[in-house]
Order: C-alpha cells, then structure tokens, then sequence
C-alpha cells in the first residue's frame, strides 16, 4: 500500500504532499527532502523507480513537476507507474491542459482529486470518466 | 474589520516576493490578521481564511493555531465549510494532536448524512487518518455503509474498512458478513475495492485465507470476462481492459494459492491466457504480464507455466524500456535457486545487462551472473565478470570481486587460471578486495605448489608496477618472502622466467616499508618477508641492517618484530632455518602433499622463544612458530617442539577435534620403559585420511621424584611424515600420580611397517637424564 503521495518540482516546492501513513512533522519535511534529494539527480537514463529506506519510490517526471509515490517493496512498480499516469490524465483533463500554476492555486482542488482516486494508501477508482464526473458534481456543490 | 483577502489574492502576493525574508514577512502579517479573524468566531470567512491558512502551511509555515477552527468548519452546514474542514483535519489534525479524538463525534454524525458526498468526504478523513480509537468506534458505521447499494460509498467504504483493519486488525471479523457478495458486483470500482479489502484480510489472517478459498472461481470467472469481453471504455488503458483491476485480482490469486494445490490447479488455465493473451507493446500490458510471473511463481504451478513465465521474463531483458528490465532482473533473482536451467537459458542477456546505465539494473545483473555461474560457463562469465570489474563504479567493486573469488574457488578449470584470476581482481579492484581475502588467497596460493614460482614472478611484476593497493602488496611480499628463492633462480615453466637479482628483491621490499602509501599491517608483511629471505637467500648482512634498524621504529608493531628477529640472528641463530622454513600445506580438506621441507640442523634444545603472537590472521611468517609443531620431517629428523604446553597451536587445536572419530581396536603398546619412565601409544585412525595413524603417547613415572622438562622426540624413516603436537605438560608426576601425554600422527601412504626413534629428555632430582631408543614393536593393525 501507498505510504505517501508527493508533488514536488524541481526546485523542492512541495505542490502536494498527501500522506498515508502517521510521520511527525519534521518526519515529514525530512522525508520531503529525502525525496527530492535522491529523485532530482536521476534522469532519462535511470528506471524510474529507487529503493528509499525500506520502500520504494515510484516517479515520473511531468515538465517541471516530479510525481513520486512511496509504496511497500512487494507492489508491482508497473502498475503504479500507471497509476501515477492515470492520475495525471485526469488532472490534465480537470484543469484543461494543466500546468503548475494550476496546481498551486487551486491547490485545495487537487486534494480533491487525489481523493477521488487513491483512499487509505489504494488505488479507489481507476476510470477517468466517473472521476471527472464526480468532480464536477463535487464542484456545482460548491 | 476588512474582509480578509481571497486566497487568491493570498498566494499571488506570496509569488511576488522575491526573498526568503520578504515572503516571511508577508505571512507573518497573514497570519496575524487570520489569527484576530479567528477570535472574533466569524463564520462567514473562516472557511477562507483556513484555506489561506493551508496554503501557508504547504509552503512550510506552522499553522496549528488553526486546528481547531478546522472542527469548527467540519461542524457546519455548509458543504464548502465541511470540505475545507475536512481537508485541513487531514492536513493538520495528525494522531499525535490532542484535538484529533474531537473529531470522531462529527464524523460519526457526517458518516449517516444525508448527502453521499458529505458521507463520502467522512469516509475519506476517516480512511486516510483515523487513528485506532476512532476507528475502534466507528467501525460500525463504516460496515454498514459497505453494505449499501450506493456504488460510490460502498467503494470509499471499502477502503476505509482496509485502513480500519490495518489500525485494529481484531475488528476484521465484524466485516465478514459484509464482504459476501462484494464479488457479484458489476460495477468496477467497486470490484476493485473489494478485491484490496479481500487482499487485505486474506494478507493478515490465515484463517481469513482458508475462508476465502472458496472465492478463487468466482476471481477466475471475473478476469476471464475482463480479458474476453470487448472494449469497455470506461476503465480501458491503452486498450486493456481495467488493468488495475487485473492486476490486483491477480494478486489475491497469488495470495490465494500460494501453497494450495486445489486452488493452484484452479488458476492454471487463467494464468496461461492472460500469459498469452496480453498486448506487451505498452508499459500496461507489461504490468499485467509481471503480475502474472510473480502469481505464477508463487503459487503450485505445474512446470510448464513455469517455464513460460521464466520466458517472459527473459523477453523482458530485451525490452527497450529499463524499467521492465529492471522488473525482469528482480524476478530472475528471486527464481534463480528454484528454476536454475530455465534461468541460464537467458544467460547472455542478463550479462548484457551488465553493461546497462542504470546503476540498479547493474548491481541485479552482477547478482544474477554470479548466482548462474557454473562449472560449464566459467571462463566465459569469468571474462564478462572481469571487464564489469574493470569499469564499474567503486561501490560495486567490493561486492564483485569477492563474488569473483567465490566463483573461482568453486569452479576453477585450472589453477594456473584461477592464479591469473585472482592476480587480475587484484590488481584492477586491488583496493576495494575485502580484508579476508588476503588469508584465503595465501592459503590457496601455498596449496597451488606447482605454481608457486609462477606466481611470485607474476606478482613480483604487479608490484614493480605498482605498490599503493594494499591487498595486493600484502599478498605479494608474503610470497616473495616464502618464494624468494624460487624468483632469484628464475626457474619459471609456465612463462618467460625473469632475471632477478637477490639485491632488486630486496630493493622492493625495502621500498615497502618506507613508502607512504604502505598500511602498517603492509609493512609487518614486508618485514617478516625480508627476515623470510634471510634463510632463502645468500647474502644476509643487508637483511641483518635492515631489521636491526627497525628495531628501534616508531610503530610498535614492527619495532617488536625487528627486536624478536634480531633476536633471532643472535641468539638463536640456529633455530632460524627451522622458523623460517617453507611452510607446509594449509589443511583444508586432505592432509597430503609434499611440502618442501627445507633441512634443519636438527636440534634438540626446545626453544624459548618467547614471542607473543599477535592474532595469526594477518601475520602468517609469526605461525611459524605454532606450525612447527605439524611440520613433518622427510628424513630421520627429530622434530622441535614448543614448551608452552598449556597453549596448543591454533592449528593443531582443530586437527585434535578432526581425530577421535573412527577408532579401529588397535592395542595399545608400550613404547619405552627404563629407570621409572614408562612411555605408552594409543591408537586411532584419523578420519577422513586412513593413512594418517593417530598415535597418544602416555608418559608416566614410577619414582619418587617429579620429571621436571620433560620432552618427547620422534623420528620416523624417509616414507613417513610426523606431526607432533604440544604435550599436555612438561612435567611428569611422581609415582604414577598423573601421565604426560602428546599427539603424534603419523602419515604413512605406502603402509610400510611403522618404526620410531625416539629421544627422552628430563631432568631428575636436579640432574639431567637423555636418552634414546628404538621402537620397532608397533602392532601391525597401526600401519595396515
């Protein structure tokens, strides 16, 4: 199971950071640094995924923006390199071709997303369109 | 009091700032008009100024003083309020807060609303969150929304069942009843939640598992459908049907079946078509296909699907994307012990692997090429292997060259290959070659005797080259000091012998102990070395100044052994041959082998040489000492003896334990028995060589006075080899009040009749007493 969710970008700027698993605060932000640190220096020619203390770190680079997700040694790394994929598909299609700005103000929004597929360190719902459609109806709410 | 400014506003100021200090600044002020805003309970604008407060927070700011107004939002009516609310819980109300218990009252009232989102947003805080005593309370809650028809709650239900399992693992049981047709659902989202719950139990509870068994045709039915029926738009990737879905039902089979015949034989057939069937040109299907491998080879498989997904992972390693043949490489690894052949098949490729850029592709790749190392590819591998030592990076190289010595020990065709192996990891990785390497390359080395000259050459050349790694220039002067001989007379066969002059040898090692790139354990070597060649070589005046100079080093160690071998050109030059002479064999398996014994002058006095011996690993020549008790002699040769009874040699310890095993009814005899001393053998075949006779002497007094330094001394004719090991004491009781007594073994390959010489030396009531006899009367079961 998923022990954490990060967007950062390439400077370290935290875009989101979603965490599954109970860490103290500078738990956190040493994690959060622990991250970036091993994940900026790799590059096209590295595989995207990197043993990190006793998990696992599964990342894909988006532009500027590095999506890492931290799971348990024993999960499969391709599906959640989908996973990661299916996620960004639908914050693209959320935000109509989605950038960082994007994801900074509207930052409250993309929790919202994370939560409409992942819940409890799992992936929830996997189709693209019932996502965007629940989003929407969460949005008129509003 | 102006209305607080909008997030918006919020963060584009943020933006703004252009240093550190400013943005600081700005936030400071935020905080400060949020923080009067709180006090004065406005409810119009908390939501906002909360959100501005996380937003704060993600940025690294502290933001505890807004927990609280976080329950406040999630106590209201507003839908907006609640999301905020719910979201800044999540965000700042850990387990570790005081204020997190708080919550549970208007989660519990949120988990029964009306609204599905509101209960929806509950089930989420409460899923990712909750701690145990939350979860403790509301778990009743939670399973009955999982037994609703609402698709949407049953899936978030779902999961938060997980995550309440996984915080209270004992209220799995209440959820049973709830999970019995989670599997006849249709919609996906659903399915799939119940497969993770399913996982999930099945994962921490084995009665949970057996319970579940029964479900393993319903899981088959269901992905047969996934994979036969048509597109299904909704949950496609790339033309694959849900393969998250897939993937994760693969995974319960996997869990389902491991050790289980019925429901192993069950998934056969599903593992087979998914294994065929799936589209591989994307990352999805390779997803689907490495779920597939590992259920495959977890579970009671029959050999054949075995043997398939092996194959798929071999076509893995030719895939163009590196992280499927990272994926590969991991899964080889861990099947390499159960389905060695099927893995060497794709051998070529996992050493291309080696050549990879990705630096964990590489370490898999050496990992697997050393575990598919065999008799038959040795040499093969053996060159990759090297080339990969050559032009790795440095944090591989400790770890390859000792799985290069493994390998080589094991499987060497020749040893003249396996010398030229080791000198070339010594001298491409020299540095990084683990500390135990030195000994167990000595050992082998010493054992290779037909190739001891063709060794010190090829290393005495390495180290012309090049003195800075360390294992290298430890093994190397070991070698010349005990080969020395065989370098100056340049009596090579393998190659080209050398033209060496006694005085360039010594230039060498001379060179070692002042240079500065030499470790003290390195120039302790290169001492004992030159002392080594003292014997070996004809000009001894140079060796003399250089130990006497040493004598007075700064370094204690060396210091120590310069005065003791001074001591030695001194005092007891006549032992000196006997100290330094070749040693024998290492035992390891077999105690055979000639050993070139060089000739002593056959010396009586026991020796007092009061060296202390420093640990024996990394100090082989200071042994010397302890071995001389296992020194063999080929000649009518008496043999030297320690008098530090009470402390056996290191070896000669072991070789007592390697004894006593079989113990053929072989009499025991009297050896000698004149003017009170009494001498008796024991016998005993040594196991595992029956040529090598176990001889304990027992001696025994019959006077009135103590035998005070007593020593035994034996000699045997030309095709016998004699071992004598330290006695229990050198002083033999009076009147027959205790026994001396002394291991012998005797080596005897061509069974002749065992004869003995031997010599008495003691002193009695303060006078000497020496004496010699011959013992022929040995019984014939002791050399037969």
């Amino acid at each position: 199971w998923i022990r954490f969710i990060l967007i950062q970008n390439r400077a370290g700027k935290t875009r989101l950071a979603k965490w599954y698993m109970q860490f103290d605060d500078d738990e956190k932000q040493k994690l959060i640094e622990e991250v970036h640190a091993v994940v900026t220096v790799r590059d096209a020619k590295h595989t995207n995924f990197v043993e990190f203390r006793n998990f696992k770190i599964i990342y894909r680079r988006y532009a500027g923006l590095y999506f890492c997700i931290c799971v348990d040694v024993t999960d499969n790394n391709l599906a959640y390199l989908e996973g990661i994929h299916n996620f960004v598909e639908v914050l693209n299609e959320y935000f109509h071709n989605v950038c960082e700005l994007d994801l900074v103000f509207n930052f409250y929004k993309v929790y919202t997303v994370v939560d409409e597929m992942f819940l409890a360190g799992e992936i929830r719902e996997t189709s693209q369109t019932k996502v965007l459609k629940q989003l929407l109806m969460l949005q008129s709410l509003e | 009091m102006p209305a607080p400014i909008r997030l918006r506003e919020l963060i584009r100021t943020i933006r703004t700032a252009r240093t550190q200090a400013e943005e600081r600044e700005m936030i400071q002020k935020e905080c400060a008009a949020i923080r009067s805003s709180f006090r004065e309970e406005d409810n119009t604008y908390r939501c906002r100024n909360v959100a501005k407060l996380l937003y704060m927070h993600m940025l690294g700011y502290p933001a505890h003083f807004g927990q609280l107004e976080c329950l406040k939002l999630i106590a209201s009516q507003k839908f907006t309020d609640k999301r905020i609310g719910y979201l800044g819980a999540m965000l700042l109300l850990d387990e570790r807060q005081d204020v997190h218990l708080l919550m549970t009252n208007c989660i519990k009232n949120d988990l029964n609303h009306s609204t599905q989102y509101v209960q929806g947003l509950a089930l989420c805080t409460l899923g990712c969150m909750g701690s145990s005593e939350m979860c403790r309370d509301l778990a009743g809650e939670v399973e009955k929304l999982l037994k609703t028809s609402n698709s949407y709650l049953r899936k978030k239900a779902a999961l938060c069942a997980v995550h309440v399992i996984r915080k209270v693992p004992e209220l799995m049981e209440m959820f049973l009843p709830a999970t019995k047709n989670l599997l006849s659902e249709k919609n996906h989202g659903v399915l799939h939640t119940s497969v993770v719950l399913l996982t999930e139990m099945c994962e921490r509870s084995p009665d949970m598992l057996a319970h579940f068994r029964k479900l393993v045709p319903q899981l088959v039915r269901i992905l047969k459908n996934l994979i036969m029926s048509g597109y299904s738009p909704e949950h496609d990737v790339s033309g694959i049907s849900d393969p998250f879905l897939q993937v994760r039902i693969l995974r319960l089979l996997r869990i389902l079946g491991k050790s289980d015949d019925d429901s192993s034989e069950a998934m056969n057939d599903i593992l087979a078509q998914v294994a065929t069937n799936t589209e591989t040109s994307k990352n999805v299907g390779n997803a689907i296909l490495y779920e597939t491998v590992l259920t495959i080879m977890d579970i009671k498989s029959e050999s054949g699907l075995r043997v398939l997904a092996i194959n798929i992972l071999g076509r893995f390693l030719l895939n163009n994307d590196k992280n499927i043949r990272y994926v590969a490489l991991t899964s080889l690894l861990k099947t390499v012990q159960t389905d060695h052949n099927a893995v060497q098949r794709h051998r070529s490729t996992i050493v291309d692997c080696l050549k990879d850029l990705d630096v964990s592709i590489k370490r898999r790749a050496m990992e697997l090429s050393f575990a598919l190392v065999n008799g038959n590819n040795i040499r093969g591998m053996m060159k990759e292997l090297l080339y990969f030592l050559d032009s790795c990076d440095p944090e591989f190289k400790a770890d390859c060259a000792s799985g290069v010595f493994l390998a080589a020990e094991k499987y060497a065709p020749s040893k003249r290959w396996h010398i030229d192996t080791i000198m070339r990891v010594l001298t491409t990785a020299g540095s990084y070659v683990r500390d135990d390497s030195v000994p167990n390359l000595i050992q082998l080395i010493t054992n290779s005797v037909e190739m001891h000259a063709y060794t010190v050459q090829r290393l005495y050349k390495a180290l012309l080259d090049d003195i800075s790694q360390q294992p290298l220039v430890q093994v190397a002067s070991w070698c010349i000091g005990e080969y020395g001989d065989l370098l100056v007379s340049g009596q090579c066969e393998e190659e080209e012998p050398i033209q060496v002059t006694e005085d360039e040898v010594l230039d060498v090692l001379e060179g070692l102990l002042v240079s500065n790139l030499s470790a003290a354990v390195t120039r302790g070597y290169s001492l004992t070395a030159i002392m080594k060649l003292s014997t070996r070589f004809s000009g001894v005046n140079r060796i003399k100044k250089v130990v006497s100079i040493y004598g007075s080093s700064i370094d204690v160690e060396l210091q120590q052994r310069a005065v003791e071998y001074n001591a030695l050109f001194k005092k007891y030059d006549h032992m000196r041959p006997a100290l330094l002479e070749r040693m024998p064999i290492m035992e390891k398996s077999a105690s055979n082998g000639p050993t070139e014994i060089v000739q002593t002058n056959g010396e009586t006095e026991p020796s007092v040489v009061d060296s202390k011996h420093p640990p024996p690993v990394s100090q082989p020549a200071n042994q010397a000492n302890d071995l001389l008790d296992l020194l063999g002699g080929n000649d009518v040769v008496p043999v030297i003896q320690t008098t530090v009874p009470t402390k056996p040699a290191s070896a000669g310890g072991e070789l007592l334990d390697l004894l006593g095993d079989l113990s053929l009814t072989i009499p025991p005899m009297t050896a000698y028995n004149k003017n009170g001393l009494k001498i008796d053998f024991t016998f005993e075949r040594a196991n595992p060589n029956p040529n090598v006779a176990v001889i304990t002497i027992h001696a025994s007094n019959s006077t009135e006075a103590d035998m005070t330094d007593f020593v035994f001394q034996a000699a045997v004719p030309k095709t016998f080899q004699l071992q004598l090991l330290s006695p229990s004491s050198n002083v033999v009781p009076a009147l027959n009040q205790g026994t001396v007594t002394q291991v012998i073994r005797v080596l005897n390959p061509q069974k002749q009749q065992l004869r003995m010489r031997i010599k008495l030396t003691y002193t009695l009531k303060g006078s000497p007493v020496q004496d010699l006899a011959e013992v022929n009367n040995f019984p014939p079961q002791s050399w037969q």
